[in-house]
Parts: C-alpha cells; sequence; structure tokens
C-alpha cells in the first residue's frame, strides 16, 4: 500500500487521540480501530482486520500490539512504529504524571467511585470487541462451535488461551472452517 | 511460608524514597519487563504478577494490587501503565522509558516480522481459515470475559450498571459510533450515576 506523509497524519492522530479514550485496556478499543481503519480509510477489509485481530492473539505481548500489526500493514515498519508511538505516548505520559501524584490520592472517594463507573462501560466495550471481530470473521457452524466451545471452556476452567487457539487452528487447517 | 519478612529482605516500597538494597537496575528493569511480555499471550497481567511478587520480590500481593486497580482505570493497555508507573517509582523518569521499551520493543519487532509473514502469505486459503478459526476462538475468550465481569453487576440489586453496559454495547458494537463521542457521554453519566449511590 502506499504511504504518503498524510498517512502518517492520520495514523499517528487517529491513534494519538485513541490512546486517551482507551479506558479498560487494549481490547475496548478493537471496535474503534475497526471503525476507522475498515470503514472510514479503508486501510483493511473486513477479512484482514478479522486476521490482524488473529495475529495479534497469537504473538506474546500487551493486547496493544495490534495497533502496530495495522500500522505495518497500512504503511510498513515506519507506520508500525508511528502507529505504536501514537497509542502508547499519550496515555504513558498520563500515567507518569498520575503515578508521581497518587500517594496523595490513593484512598480517595474519587478513585472508588471512578472504578465503580468505569466497571459497566468497560463490560460494554469488551461485549462490543467480541461482536465487531464476530461480524468480520466468515462465520460457518465450525467456527461458531469453537466460539461457544471456547467461551463455556474459558469460563468454567482455566485453560490456557493458547491450547483454544491451537485447536481452532487445527480446525482450520483441517478444512471445517 | 518459611519466614516473616525481615526488614533487609524487604520488597521496595511504593514511594519513590531513597535507595533500597534490592533496587533493580535499569537493565535488571528491562529484562524483566521484556520477559514478562515475551512470556504472556492474551494479556500478561498473570505473568507480571509471577515475575514482580513471587519471583523476584519487588513487590508484595497488596503492593501489586494497589498499583494495578491504579493503572487498570487509567486510559491505555493496563500493563503498559503498569510498567510506566513501576518503573517510575523504582528510577525515576528513565525507570519508566526503560520499563515501556522492555514492554514493547520485543513484541513490537516481532508482530512486524508476522505482519511480514502475512503480507506474503495472507492468502493462502489454509492460513486464512487457520486465522478464521483462532479469531472465532478469541471471540470465545471475550465472551468468557464479559459473561465474569457481568456476574457481580448483575448480581447487584441495580439496573443502572447493567443498563449502562447495555447503552455502551449498542451504541459501540452494534451502531459503530465513534467512541470519544460515546464515552464523552455515557462516562459522565456512569460518574454520575456511581456519585449517586455514595
Amino acid at each position: 500500500m502506499k504511504a504518503d506523509g498524510s498517512t502518517y497524519l492520520s495514523l499517528a492522530g487517529f491513534f494519538a487521540v485513541l490512546s486517551l479514550f482507551a479506558i479498560g485496556g487494549g481490547n475496548s478499543a478493537v471496535p474503534e480501530m475497526h471503525r476507522y481503519a475498515v470503514d472510514v480509510q479503508h486501510w483493511l477489509t473486513d477479512q484482514q482486520f478479522g486476521d490482524t485481530f488473529a495475529l495479534a492473539q497469537l504473538t506474546p505481548g500487551p493486547n496493544l500490539i495490534i495497533v502496530a500489526l495495522i500500522g505495518y500493514h497500512v504503511a510498513g515498519v515506519l507506520g508500525a512504529v508511528v502507529t505504536i508511538s501514537a497509542m502508547c505516548g499519550p496515555s504513558c505520559v498520563f500515567a507518569f504524571f498520575i503515578g508521581s501524584a497518587a500517594e496523595r490520592f490513593s484512598g480517595m472517594v474519587w478513585h472508588n467511585v471512578l472504578s465503580r463507573a468505569l466497571i459497566p462501560v468497560t463490560l460494554g466495550l469488551t461485549a462490543s470487541s467480541a461482536a465487531v471481530i464476530a461480524a468480520t470473521a466468515d462465520y460457518n457452524w465450525t467456527a461458531a462451535a469453537i466460539t461457544l466451545a471456547t467461551a463455556l471452556t474459558a469460563y468454567f476452567m482455566r485453560v490456557h488461551p493458547l491450547w483454544a487457539f491451537a485447536a481452532a487452528a487445527l480446525l482450520g487447517l483441517a478444512g471445517f472452517i | 511460608m518459611t519466614s516473616p519478612p525481615i526488614p533487609t529482605e524487604a520488597p521496595v516500597t511504593l514511594l519513590p524514597s531513597g535507595a533500597s538494597p534490592q533496587r533493580p537496575g535499569l537493565w535488571e528493569l528491562f529484562i524483566a519487563f521484556a520477559t514478562i511480555s515475551l512470556s504472556g499471550f492474551g494479556g500478561v497481567l498473570a505473568w507480571s504478577r509471577r515475575m514482580m511478587v513471587e519471583e523476584r520480590k519487588w513487590l508484595t500481593p497488596e503492593q501489586f494490587n494497589e498499583t494495578y486497580a491504579l493503572c487498570a482505570f487509567l486510559p491505555g493497555g493496563n500493563i503498559i501503565n503498569f510498567s510506566v508507573i513501576f518503573g517510575l517509582r523504582i528510577r525515576g523518569a528513565a525507570g519508566s522509558l526503560v520499563a515501556v521499551a522492555g514492554l514493547m520493543g520485543p513484541p513490537v519487532l516481532l508482530v512486524m516480522f508476522v505482519g511480514a509473514i502475512y503480507a506474503h502469505y495472507g492468502d493462502v486459503p489454509a492460513l486464512r481459515r487457520m486465522l478464521t478459526g483462532v479469531a472465532a476462538a478469541a471471540v470465545g475468550l471475550l465472551v468468557a470475559t464479559v459473561a465474569k465481569m457481568a456476574q457481580p453487576l448483575f448480581r447487584s440489586s441495580t439496573i443502572t450498571a447493567p443498563l449502562i453496559s447495555l447503552a455502551t454495547f449498542i451504541s459501540i458494537g452494534i451502531v459503530h459510533w465513534p467512541l470519544p463521542l460515546v464515552l464523552m457521554v455515557i462516562v459522565p453519566v456512569s460518574i454520575a450515576v456511581a456519585w449517586a449511590r455514595l
């Protein structure tokens, strides 16, 4: 894909803003990444976005490295560096200043209010991520069964995610998906 | 388990106080966060707890929980915020930078390698089917996370928290409205509700 100055600018601007709105961790921001990268900019197709999400899950590291993969897809190595820096920069600076001041704040009322206020929102965002990724994946009965089986096992047992991914990938390789 | 903590062996405090005999150096900090990062698939919380609390004993369980609770409601990746604040408290601004570099550097290099492979072989049908399977499994993991988070919310007697979750889900997950706009409405409402129930 061709990348000029304005592409880097769009990547940097979008992910820098998203950085400060990504409450509840990396997965909460996935629907917004999809909206912008697929629906607005047409950088990726639905299928490519789903693949990108899957590849990020298979790579060790924080969930947020999906943004480096999106950046790489759009504008190569420099795109990846620009994107991950934009996604981490503002929130890291914010965390740095809160961290410097936190001893004075901890245990205060607003901490309690804020955490209670953000949990229902994070829940809604995580559910949105599931819906958005499910919509990009080319679902047939096997894929739906994989989702259901993984959800049930992860809910009732402690299973390492890699086992679920390996089983699902094998079913795909064998041609069931 | 064997003996109560002895002052000289106590983990560093969360306060940016003077030198502690066990205060890790910058290189140690980098290696620790790089190791945490590369050991963790699909989220690295469990690995950071093991390393920080059990192996290196840099934090007590209480200190870990307290720091993590602070990070969980800051914007951005929780573990990234954790590395910023932990690095800051151990070694100041340089500590922050080194911890984030350790956490993000190796996986970003790795993911670019993965991206390069995908750019070449992304159209191979077998690979596509495998990735669709992995995405389907990842959706299942998200659903399980949602179910676990929902339990305490829906067990409480109030209807407002479930309503806020539902409104967020519909506007972001179904209608696909821009996240900043939705959050600028829903977060103040949610804070007002939480404040009123204090």
